[in-house]
């Protein structure tokens, strides 16, 4: 029977990330889970406030919480690292500041109901480890991805910090036992949890350039073929400042940055016209169909 | 005596309707209970040339804020439509001179990109609700923001399809933005490039022009009026359209 989890989108996953979405409802759909959109959302907030007592930005992932709760539900799903962030980081301070919560509480007074902490923010990684298990995927494999290297950029959003960390915060293996489980080779990226540069990308697209060098370089050395994330931002950034990267640095070899659910999607035989690649800055295709795999 | 007599026949004269005491601008007046805010504003002498407009709930040209006796809340209301209550301080809102972007509608795409350009400011939004907390149409105005923010055109349409346009949320909105006219600007995206086109208009549109119900109405014209009250009250109307 089929598991509908409450999901909370974000606002890239509706636009230039849909290739995250479609491809993660794919995914859910083989383990029988449907990503069930929240009838009512505003954005996660877009970067967790860091001052303890600004109230007001959190608000929004709050509410956000809050509409989980109003129909009933217990926890929500999300895919982009930076909604599950904040949502997660949002949730961990109303938990510990009941007396901020009763403000955020206050200021929602037009909602039918009000937040108490109850809801359990998960991310669709921690679904597939924890509740569906790598040894599930690995039956569900229909196109083992043998031939290809995988790197898994991990960046910060799904780790720092520690209480809300969906893995060790320093040496994360989920997405690598994954890509195992899919029948792909991986490799221990040394840079996997440093820093893609963020939104530097706006104003500092030379910043970011310098990052994306960085990490798809070591990569490349550690004999990668694709790096994978799970992060809209670090997708953008690592995908679309390579241009960027090989006008700064000109022995840039470009890579394939993927989400990890494309390459789960790939690996259960969906057809290459499911796998959403044509956003992406590098084309992935050319290499996977190298490698036999599309 | 004899003034006093006159004052006692004034009293007389004065209307039987209780009366209400509301602040008008920080002034004090005795008006008919059960009145409109905007009857009140009247009847307290005031000549309005701005801040009203159809009287009839629709225009969002009186806009007024509000506030109630042992109530911190500053609510909003259409003057038109708000009745008053014992107590009540207010003040109009007659226009909000909101940012209002100049776009060639044939020009601009139904998509994100529109509002990034036209109105960034949207993309500010904080979540806290406080648009629709004082709109009079009691909209989801920060849904329809939020919806916005994630190239949900249609959505936004259709949430701010009652929006009269009377620029209270933008009075309270901590993003500084303009909600209404960001609004606006979906609804006409929504119309022009994205609903669903009234295929059977345009076809009957065609038979229209080529003559097809001539002779029908040739025929009706020439009826006597007995003749038409019998076929009206003998008409099918059950029909389908074709």
């Amino acid at each position: 029977m089929t598991v509908k989890i409450p999901y909370y989108p974000g606002c890239t996953l509706k636009s230039t990330a849909k290739n995250f979405e479609d491809t993660a409802r794919l995914v859910a759909g083989i383990f029988d889970y449907e990503l069930d959109d929240l009838y009512r959302w505003n954005c996660c907030g877009a970067v967790y406030g860091l001052s303890e007592d600004n109230v007001m930005h959190k608000v929004a992932p709050v509410r956000n919480l809050l509409r989980v709760k109003e129909v009933g539900e217990k926890r929500v799903l999300t895919l982009c690292s930076m909604c599950f962030n904040t949502l997660k980081r949002a949730n961990y301070y109303v938990r510990k500041n009941k007396d901020k919560l009763e403000v955020i509480n206050a200021i929602m007074y037009l909602e039918n109901t009000t937040y108490d902490g109850s809801v359990e923010v998960i991310h669709l990684l921690e679904l597939l480890r924890d509740e569906i298990g790598f040894s599930r995927i690995k039956k569900a494999v229909k196109k083992p991805l043998e031939g290809i290297t995988v790197a898994a950029y991990y960046g910060c959003l799904l780790l720092r910090p520690g209480e809300i960390a969906i893995d060790n915060m320093e040496q994360p293996t989920v997405m690598e036992d994954l890509m195992e489980a899919l029948g792909a080779k991986v490799v221990d990226l040394n840079v996997k949890t440093e820093c893609c540069g963020a939104y530097q990308t706006v104003a500092r697209k030379d910043i970011v350039a310098d990052r994306t060098n960085l990490i798809v370089e070591e990569a490349h050395k550690m004999g990668a073929d694709v790096l994978i994330t799970s992060c809209p931002l670090c997708h953008f950034n690592l995908d679309r400042r390579q241009k960027d990267a090989k006008e700064r640095h000109p022995d840039f070899k470009p890579m394939p940055i993927l989400y990890f659910t494309q390459l789960m999607a790939l690996a259960f035989g969906f057809s290459e016209d499911k796998l959403g690649f044509d956003p992406h800055y590098v084309d992935p295709r050319p290499l996977l169909k190298e490698r036999g795999l599309l | 005596m004899a003034e006093q007599q006159v004052l006692n026949k004034n009293e007389e004269q004065k209307p039987q309707a209780k009366m209400v005491t509301v602040f008008i601008m920080g002034q004090k007046y005795e008006v008919p209970e059960g009145s409109t805010i905007l009857n009140a504003i009247e009847y307290a002498g005031y000549q309005l040339k701005k801040g009203l407009g159809c009287r009839e709930g629709f225009c969002g040209a009186c806009a007024t804020v509000y506030r109630l006796p042992g109530d911190y809340k500053l609510r909003g209301g259409l003057a038109c439509q708000t009745v008053v209550q014992e107590g009540m301080y207010l003040a109009q809102i007659p226009f909000t001179p909101a940012q209002k972007a100049i776009y060639d509608i044939e020009e601009v795409k139904p998509d994100i990109s529109t509002f990034q350009k036209y109105y960034p400011e949207a993309f500010r939004c904080l979540g806290c609700n406080a648009c629709s907390k004082v709109c009079p149409q009691e909209l989801k105005v920060m849904d329809y923001i939020q919806a916005i923010m994630r190239g949900d055109i249609e959505l936004a349409a259709d949430l701010s399809f009652d929006c009269i346009m009377c620029g209270l949320c933008t009075m309270r909105c901590p993003a500084e933005m303009a909600q209404y006219n960001i609004a606006l600007l979906a609804r006409r995206l929504y119309g022009k490039y994205m609903m669903p086109k009234p295929e059977f208009l345009y076809k009957r549109i065609e038979e229209i022009e080529q003559g097809k119900f001539e002779d029908e109405f040739k025929e009706i014209m020439s009826l006597s009026p007995e003749e038409l009250k019998k076929r009206y009250a003998e008409r099918d109307i059950n029909f389908k359209i074709t």
